[in-house]
């Protein structure tokens, strides 16, 4: 029933998407369990969470499309909501170490007690309960963005001046987060992880349960975003990018709309990060920099802004790139491919990897259309 | 509760805007009753737009009283709140959704709650369709149902824009140049598509075609230099020689 009205929202293109998740969902398990170690086809278990690494990436750009390509907020803060979701699970992940910490304090993590603090600070209660992290996982991205949104909105900033202010929150937060006295680990962030949910951070059938969830989250997160571009109100956002003081005067407040999308947005960036967290094993402020977030934008522009599936393609592509560049001799160019990555993409493929195969098999189809039309035609 | 003060739909006062010192309107006065269709004319700058502006909260006066519907203060709203009033307005420029298909930007415009979740939650209704129909044959564009708004003519682009006035149905349309760029043809049909409008709805119409305005037959005001410089029929407000001097006799 529900699996039948979620098949009949997704195009072709999205049931290829879920079809590739669902067959990593079960491929990459198995590859890792049970085929041994010596096999050719064995993925090992730091490959496995490379991949989660990749795909929590892949969340994050879908969460950015869904603002960016659809309702045309450019965010270039959305890494600030990705660290928040990260800090929120890494604040768990720290309250489990409990006494194994290197000063074995039963509550205060160690540089607590590397600071001679004596007590917990407020915000540090009800972490050490995992629902009540993962609540903050959504609330604390999700507040800051409908604050932040409900002033931004109201007062009608948009275009580039959102996305300066946008970044701005980023590293204004990122400094705060860099102070020893904010209560986060200071530049160190938290790290040094034992257990999540009662199962060890290291082990390998945690990596591969971590990688798993991220896939049914970035499923899950797909679906809800084309859910959401599929309904009438995805209309009207897209009605808000292409010509927003019209919306307005057919009576749609758009600043609403804005703020709800602007803020869901933000939830699925923190559930990113939360799962991002104890897959890297350490968060620290340096997840808030700008540049973490302009990247962001890198990945979505190259999949295909206002695609979905092309945003999430592009956070893996942009990666594995990243991974091998940065790996090799290469590893001081980097910076200079990811620019012209971007040039490029921006000057000769302004629709990205999916939205430029989209527009050639259309052509192709039109050609092979014509072609046969012309064929029926009998020779004059 | 709001006793009506005018028994006008639409009631401007003493209004005054400026912009750097400039006044683009000023101290005007007009009144729409319910029901009317109105023509406004008037050499470029004359406060034309800046008028629709305010009307539609685009803009707030620096003085004067606004009233829709004789009780509701027009200054004090913003643009959603006054669209869903039911003042609509179509632009001097066209402006559709280019990606929407024309039925879509139909349907973003027809009445309904436009609420966020409300929107979000929409089903596709029989009565809906049916209402998109109507309004497809009305502004004739029913063979371009599913075509892309990007993808029509200029023309075709105004009416699409008068067919989502219609969709909103208001009480009160405001019309900017509606037939700038058309052809002959194209003129002729739209002053009998405005007509037939006007027939259950008020509507004001700027436009600087005569031929059209005389087309409409309907009562006129000149503005000049943001305020009233003369009202009536057409040949009256055309034999007016203050009129002849700043705008017909050019």
């Amino acid at each position: 029933m529900i699996t039948q009205a979620i098949l009949a929202r997704l195009d072709l293109r999205g049931r290829l998407f879920l079809g590739a998740i669902l067959a990593a969902l079960i491929l990459v398990p198995v590859l890792n369990l049970v085929v041994p170690s010596g096999s050719p086809l064995h993925v090992p278990t730091w490959l496995v969470s490379l991949l989660g690494k990749y795909l929590c990436y892949a969340i994050l750009a879908l969460a950015l499309d869904l603002v960016w390509g659809y309702c045309g907020i450019l965010s270039l803060g959305h890494g600030a909501f990705f660290a928040l979701g990260g800090y929120a699970m890494g604040m768990y992940l720290m309250r489990q170490i409990g006494t194994r910490g290197v000063y074995g304090h039963p509550v205060l993590p160690d540089f607590m007690v590397f600071l001679n603090w004596k007590e917990l600070p407020w915000f540090w209660y009800g972490f050490d309960m995992f629902p009540f992290a993962l609540l903050m996982v959504f609330l604390a991205p999700g507040i800051l963005a409908f604050v932040f949104g409900w002033f931004a909105f109201r007062s009608r900033v948009t275009g580039v001046y959102l996305s300066i202010i946008t970044q701005a929150l980023t590293y204004a937060l990122m400094l705060a987060f860099f102070r020893n006295d904010m209560g986060f680990g200071g530049n160190n962030g938290l790290t040094d992880f034992k257990d999540i949910a009662g199962f060890p951070v290291q082990a390998q059938g945690t990596r591969v349960a971590l990688f798993a969830l991220t896939l049914i989250a970035l499923a899950g997160c797909y679906i809800l975003a084309r859910a959401i571009v599929t309904s009438k109100a995805g209309k009207v956002l897209v009605a808000i990018r292409d010509a927003e003081s019209r919306t307005r005067f057919l009576g749609f407040r758009v600043e609403r709309y804005k703020l709800f999308v602007f803020t869901l947005s933000a939830m699925m960036a923190g559930l990113a990060g939360a799962l991002y967290v104890p897959q890297v094993g350490i968060i620290n402020p340096s997840e808030f920099a700008p540049g973490n977030s302009i990247e962001v934008v890198i990945w979505v522009a190259v999949g295909g802004r206002g695609t979905l599936v092309g945003a999430a393609i592009g956070a893996v592509l942009v990666n594995f790139a990243k991974t091998t560049f940065t790996t090799g001799a290469l590893a001081p160019y980097w910076l200079f491919a990811l620019g012209a990555l971007f040039v490029l993409t921006t000057l000769y493929m302004p629709k990205g990897v999916i939205g430029t195969y989209a527009e050639w098999r259309e052509k192709r189809r039109e050609k092979a259309s014509l072609a046969a039309h012309a064929a029926s035609k009998p020779a004059e | 509760m709001n006793l009506p003060v005018t028994s006008f739909l639409l009631y401007l006062d003493g209004v005054s805007v400026a912009f750097d010192g400039f006044r683009a309107i000023n101290s005007l006065a007009l009144t729409i009753l319910p029901g009317e269709m109105r023509a406004i004319i008037g050499p470029n700058g004359a406060g034309k737009t800046t008028m629709m502006d305010i009307i539609t909260g685009k803009t707030k006066p620096d003085t004067g009283d606004v009233l829709f519907n004789g009780s509701v203060d027009l200054t004090r709203l913003d643009e959603a709140a006054i669209a869903n009033l039911g003042i609509g307005r179509k632009f001097q420029k066209p402006t559709v959704f280019d990606m929407h298909s024309v039925e879509d930007n139909l349907r973003l415009a027809l009445k309904a709650d436009r609420r966020v979740f409300t929107t979000l939650f929409w089903k596709d209704n029989e009565s809906e369709r049916e209402k998109i129909n109507r309004i497809l044959a009305t502004i004739r564009l029913e063979h371009l149902r599913e075509a892309s708004a990007a993808n029509l003519s200029h023309g075709q682009k105004q009416w699409l824009e008068i067919g989502m006035l219609l969709a909103q149905d208001p009480k009160l349309l405001l019309v900017d140049e509606p037939v700038a760029g058309m052809t002959d043809a194209e003129t002729e049909a739209t002053a009998h598509l405005l007509k037939e409008i006007a027939k259950d709805h008020s509507v004001i119409v700027v436009e600087h075609d005569m031929a059209f305005v005389r087309e409409l037959g309907v009562k006129v005001t000149v503005l000049h230099e943001g305020s009233v410089l003369a009202e009536g029929p057409l040949d009256t407000v055309s034999a007016d020689p203050r009129v002849i001097e700043v705008y017909l006799g050019r």
